[in-house]
């Protein structure tokens, strides 16, 4: 007790108690504020799963779809596509896909759960942009020797039949394969990943 | 209430000024931040720089209210609502590149202003705080202008939003989820927009202004530094007002008036014969509507962002890319603890100073330039060079500064 009848310890425990727990109603009463911005419940709902029927799909087409606001693309591959991709293993970045992102079970040549459906994430790497869908063996102005595969308008980027990234190119990785599974032999579900898939 | 005799004096022949200043003090806060707020004499063309700034504030705030009562913060509307106060409102146009003029002025005008600072030592002991205020504001301009430029909603609004969004992505742990978080969507949405709208508008505003307040407030407890970097207020008359100080107003507010008129001539110009400033004041992918699946071939910030822009597009790492560019922004907060030279001016500092500004300079507009460029690998290299340098400036300051050559100050302040 000072002279003056003042317990200033007293005083200081009160200011700093009161603070302390001001301090965690202030950090409470900020959660509500906060998740105003995530996703809201209608961005999650356009959000959902596509369903997508690949009947009539012909081989070297590709179909799209918008799933989260992202363009996927589902690209049949015939034997011809399928057999030309180890042959560019060796001009790719990233040819066994260990810097990609993709499903575990996608993480291989084929990059795809059946290996004639590939359901990839049409976006470029590099900063967005969707790039051509060249999937044929044929020559091209840009690569006489082009083994089948996508080529992005923007920045030059080249991606393979499973979107595996050249090396020297900007887009710093493969073509992302999002999550999905079969629910029977034409019914693709995009968004649903597939349990235990090999 | 007490009074002194002489404030008896200059309101006794107006009792409504006394009335009111009994109740709410305006002569005194009158006195106080014009009529006996003592600046330096020795201003020079430099000095307009603040004055100039606070009035493209103005401008923005009053043409920015007007625009938003036309604009339609959506996805769906924006454009076209950009498009009708450009055609259909009766002097839309006019509101419209005012405010876009307006913008890139505000970054012409705040970096003259903070190369006054470097000039001068403007920063120095006991300016730190107004410095650190500046800076904080300067930021915050950044901010309102990215957020700004996305409310058009076109290709390059969009796609701008995309890559400065994405930079947050490149943060270990937490990026992903706070990229998501910012947009509020899986893309860059009406959801994304609308916010932007809101913090663009409201927020930052509010912000700024009180951020205004405080600069101007630390900058009148200190009073103004001079081209010679001395502190006037070490040599007072009989009555406590420095030798070399001169009331605010009427001297100052006569110079700045002149000043404005010729700044308001140059932005009419701007606005009326070269609104687009051929593609640096408003991009001409812009005036596409945004489309979310086709990204325009060359992506590009607007000028006043490009020399930090070519610092992070320099770097080859994603993260390393971020950090060295927030850390370009970030070391200027450092400036009044890294000058350690026992005077301030340039004018004092002697062959050392001179040569380290003028290559810093040299760095910054050259690294602006690379920015817009299309990054061909020899820009690559010639951006890392330049990157060097700019951080090179801070480290040479700080070790120079301490032994550096200088020049004797003078007592009073010269012309």
């Amino acid at each position: 007790m000072s002279a003056d009848g003042v317990n200033t310890g007293r005083r200081r425990f009160l200011v700093a108690t009161t603070s302390a727990v001001g301090a965690v109603g202030v950090g409470f009463t900020a959660v509500p504020f906060i998740k105003t911005w995530f996703p809201s419940d209608k961005a999650k709902a356009v959000g959902a799963p596509v369903e997508v029927n690949l009947a009539g799909l012909e081989e070297g087409q590709i179909l799209r779809v918008v799933w989260r606001g992202q363009t996927i693309g589902i690209l049949k591959r015939s034997d011809e596509m399928l057999n030309a991709l180890p042959e560019v293993d060796g001009l790719l970045s990233d040819p066994a896909s260990e810097k990609s992102e993709q499903p575990t079970w996608a993480a291989n040549e084929a990059r795809a759960l059946k290996p004639e459906y590939f359901v990839v994430n049409m976006h470029c790497t590099h900063l967005g942009c969707i790039p051509q869908v060249l999937p044929q063996v044929a020559p091209q102005p840009f690569d006489a020797e082009w083994k089948g595969g996508f080529y992005c308008p923007c920045h030059k980027s080249k991606f393979d039949n499973s979107g595996r990234v050249y090396a020297g190119v900007p887009a710093p990785t493969n073509l992302k394969v999002p999550p999905y599974s079969f629910t029977d032999d034409q019914t693709l579900v995009i968004g649903v990943d597939t349990e235990g898939a090999a | 209430m007490a009074k002194t005799a002489e404030d008896m004096k200059s309101t006794a022949a107006n009792p409504v000024m006394d009335w009111v200043d009994e109740r709410l003090p305006v002569t005194k806060f009158w006195n106080d931040h014009l009529a006996k707020y003592y600046a330096p004499k020795n201003f020079n063309f430099w000095y307009y720089f603040g004055s100039f700034a606070l009035l493209v504030l103005v401008l923005q705030l009053v043409t920015g209210i007007f625009l938003t009562m036309h604009y339609k913060p959506s996805a769906e509307e924006a454009f076209a609502s950009v498009e009708y106060i450009m055609r259909d409102v009766d002097y839309g146009w006019l509101m419209r590149y005012l405010h876009s003029t307006g913008a890139s002025f505000f970054f012409i005008v705040v970096y003259l202003h903070m190369f006054r600072a470097l000039l001068y030592g403007s920063y120095r002991k006991p300016r730190e705080l107004l410095w650190v205020f500046g800076m904080l504001i300067y930021l915050l301009l950044m901010a309102e202008a990215f957020l700004g430029y996305v409310l058009p909603w076109g290709q390059m609004s969009y796609w701008g939003a995309q890559v400065i969004i994405n930079l947050f992505g490149a943060l270990p742990w937490i990026g992903e989820p706070l990229v998501e978080w910012i947009r509020g969507d899986y893309f860059i949405s009406d959801a994304t927009l609308n916010r932007f709208f809101a913090l663009h508008v409201i927020a930052l505003p509010i912000a700024l202004l009180g951020l205004v307040v405080l600069h101007l407030t630390a900058l009148h407890e200190t009073g103004s530094n001079n081209p010679d970097g001395i502190e006037i207020k070490k040599v007072k008359d009989e009555n406590g007002v420095p030798r070399d100080g001169i009331p605010f107003h009427p001297y100052y507010t006569v110079k700045d008036i002149f000043g404005a008129s010729m700044l308001l001539l140059v932005i009419a110009f701007v606005v009326f014969f070269w609104p687009t400033a051929g593609g640096l004041f408003l991009e001409y992918d812009n005036f596409v509507p945004a489309n979310p699946l086709v990204t325009p071939e060359h992506i590009k910030p607007v000028w006043y962002f490009t020399p930090y822009y070519a610092i992070l597009r320099g770097v080859p790492d994603k993260l390393m890319g971020v950090v060295t560019m927030g850390a370009a922004v970030m070391v200027l907060f450092l400036l009044p603890w890294l000058d350690r030279s026992p005077v301030k001016s340039i004018r004092y500092k002697g062959w050392w100073y001179k040569i380290l500004l003028g290559i810093f300079t040299i760095a910054f507009i050259r690294l602006g330039m690379l920015g817009m460029a299309e990054g061909t690998p020899a820009e690559t290299i010639e951006t890392r060079i330049w990157t060097v340098v700019y951080f090179g400036f801070f480290i040479g300051l700080w070790f120079f500064s301490k032994n550096g050559a200088t020049k004797p100050e003078p007592e009073r302040v010269t012309h």
